[in-house]
């Protein structure tokens, strides 16, 4: 305690001090300057009333008011985005297992599997949406010429029916698995193999081997997945805004305003309807609402599946 | 792996040489191994033919693309010539790669000193510090967009250019200081520490030592970033949308097809140009790749 005291060590501390502010100085800017500042600024707009052309006026809570219950897109943009959360993330868990799980049982070409599994992850969003909407387009698309080249006779219109466009989109994502395949099977890879020589000779069956064996070992990675899964899907915007115009079929400049969601705000998300306040009608605060509303969810869903152990926390050593 | 635990197992109870139950223990083998790869073949047919069919159709006539018909009558190479020539798309190439290569450097020099303090120095602070990284990731990019916007466009006169998304790039990034940290932490210590004694100051001690040492992980950050920005749709649409001349290949792909709303051979021409140059790095630096993935879920 005394020692702590000297002089020279004092000095020794202090430097050290500026040494560690000096390294982490370029993030604590851009933390403050592009995370603190317009977060806190966000906040500060749901208050007024601003067009972005005069100058901002305060009209208290009638933003959250109106966002909450009145904007008659909020209930759809909020449906589609807890749906796309709860069904893709699901279903990109389930899908990206199985092909992890897959991988690492082909010996034979294994290398090219992986590949081939891989690569669509890297494609773009706006170029793998793009194909995709060619590739499912209801008229002379692939996917229905081969539909019903094999007897069935009305295949779904994919992007441009209500009911199907949403599911299009979970394929589109379902087709990008080739992260969490690759941290599956590095998870899958992991588990002792000699746990699995032991459950073998117990008599355990395939099913009770993954059951007992596998699933405790791979449940951080799995956390992880769901909880960057979820993250991810809560900010969806590119391949369903981009889907919804295309298969809309309009004809889009610079500067044209279009009702984005099509067909029926099937795929509308926050997001888009936050670019859509903010950047078209210009409604600052009503956008910064509805960007307040989506980060609260974001935390809540978050902070509710990070208390599990996951993958991120554990980083915390 | 669990093959051989198989065999290794069955060779156990039935002990070695031939017998109706070695037969049937190998008979189960190998219907297990066409089970799995007729199983990875129809998985690798969902995978790999859309990038067939968006082939197929890129080379085909404008009539032949909207007939629903799955092969070429006759290749139309010149379709990609074409698209070379539609005005803007040479612009938007460089526009990408600008925005791309500039982030890319700009991430991983700002990211590395950051990451390195986090993972190595001891400070008070530092677990919220971490936390703070965290939830940066954690934030969805339109819950401060608009004030963000607000700030580049009316202070910095910069709306209708890409600078708006470099610039912020200088100051690090949530991800790249993660992935980095997570992967100077597996550097042990001693080495560290023998620069020290030896007298290198922390500057030196991390472009010396840490920075060759972390080549893979920077590798890793570095390809991530120019995906990130090669592939980014939203920060283009919300800095470059008023400005053609500033769009990006990403963004002015989906322009592209709104434009030329019946030539689905030009547009799949142009989204195989806009796919290329990722697939192409990709496979050229497909370790560093995998083992970045590895490193943000496993190693976390």
């Amino acid at each position: 305690m005394a020692l702590s005291h000297a002089p020279a060590l004092r000095r020794k501390h202090r430097r050290a001090r500026l040494r560690t502010l000096g390294f982490l100085s370029p993030w604590l800017v851009g933390f403050s300057v592009f995370f603190a500042y317009p977060l806190i600024a966000t906040g500060y707009f749901s208050f007024m009333h601003y067009n972005q052309i005069k100058e901002p006026t305060f009209v208290g809570l009638r933003n959250w008011t109106y966002v909450l219950t009145q904007m008659p897109l909020f209930g759809p943009a909020l449906w589609n985005t807890l749906w796309l959360v709860v069904v893709m993330v699901a279903l990109r868990v389930v899908f990206g297992l199985g092909i992890g799980l897959l991988v690492t049982k082909v010996k034979t070409g294994a290398g090219l599997f992986r590949t081939a599994f891989y690569v669509p992850y890297l494609a773009p969003p706006v170029a793998a949406t793009v194909a995709f909407v060619f590739l499912l387009s209801p008229g002379s698309g692939p996917v229905n010429e081969i539909l019903s080249a094999v007897g069935i006779d009305s295949p779904p219109t994919w992007f441009n029916d209500p009911a199907w466009a949403k599911p299009s989109l979970v394929m589109l994502s379902l087709w990008g698995i080739g992260d969490l395949m690759v941290i599956f099977m590095a998870a899958l890879l992991d588990v002792p193999k000699e746990q699995y020589e032991a459950a073998e000779l117990d008599g355990a069956g395939a099913w009770a081997r993954f059951r007992y064996v596998t699933w405790p070992s791979i449940t951080p990675i799995v956390m992880f997945a769901v909880v960057t899964g979820v993250v991810q899907t809560m900010q969806y915007y590119t391949q369903a805004l981009v889907a919804g115009k295309l298969a809309s079929g309009v004809s889009v400049g610079p500067g044209t305003v279009i009702q984005p969601g099509y067909p029926d705000h099937s795929t509308l998300t926050v997001p888009q309807l936050v670019y859509s306040l903010g950047f078209q009608n210009f409604n600052t605060g009503a956008a910064c609402v509805l960007s307040l509303v989506l980060f609260a969810i974001a935390m809540a869903v978050t902070t509710l599946l990070m208390r599990k152990r996951t993958g991120l926390l554990s980083a915390e050593d | 792996m669990t093959t051989t635990t198989l065999r290794a197992a069955a060779d156990v109870r039935t002990g070695s040489g031939g017998g109706p139950a070695v037969r049937a223990v190998r008979r189960k083998r190998v219907l297990h191994w066409i089970a799995m790869h007729s199983l990875a073949v129809a998985a690798a047919l969902f995978f790999v033919l859309p990038f067939v069919f968006v082939f197929l159709t890129s080379v085909m006539s404008d009539g032949q693309a909207m007939s629903g018909e799955l092969w070429p009558r006759a290749w139309h190479w010149e379709n990609y010539a074409q698209v070379f020539r539609t005005p803007g798309f040479l612009d938007w190439w460089r526009n990408s790669l600008t925005y791309a290569v500039l982030g890319t450097v700009l991430t991983v020099c700002s990211s590395v000193p950051v990451a390195y303090a986090l993972a190595k120095f001891r400070f008070r602070g530092r677990r919220t510090a971490m936390l703070l990284v965290i939830s940066t990731m954690m934030l969805p990019p339109q819950v401060v967009v608009v004030p963000m916007y607000l700030v580049w466009a009316q202070q910095f006169q910069l709306s209708g250019s890409l600078w708006p998304l470099i610039i912020p790039m200088a100051f690090g990034d949530a991800y790249s200081i993660f992935l980095l940290r997570q992967f100077l932490l597996t550097i042990p210590k001693e080495y560290l520490e023998s620069a020290r004694v030896d007298g290198c100051g922390e500057l030196r001690t991390l472009l010396r030592i840490v920075v060759p040492m972390a080549k893979p992980g920077i590798a890793a950050v570095a390809l991530f970033q120019f995906f990130y920005c090669w592939n980014d749709y939203f920060g283009p649409q919300i800095y470059a949308a008023q400005n053609p001349g500033a769009w990006t290949l990403s963004y002015g792909l989906e322009t592209f097809k709104s434009a030329h709303m019946v030539d689905w051979n030009l547009t799949m021409a142009a989204t195989l140009l806009v796919m290329a140059p990722v697939i192409v790095v990709f496979l050229f630096a497909q370790k560093a790749f995998v083992e970045g993935v590895t490193l943000t879920g496993v190693k976390g």
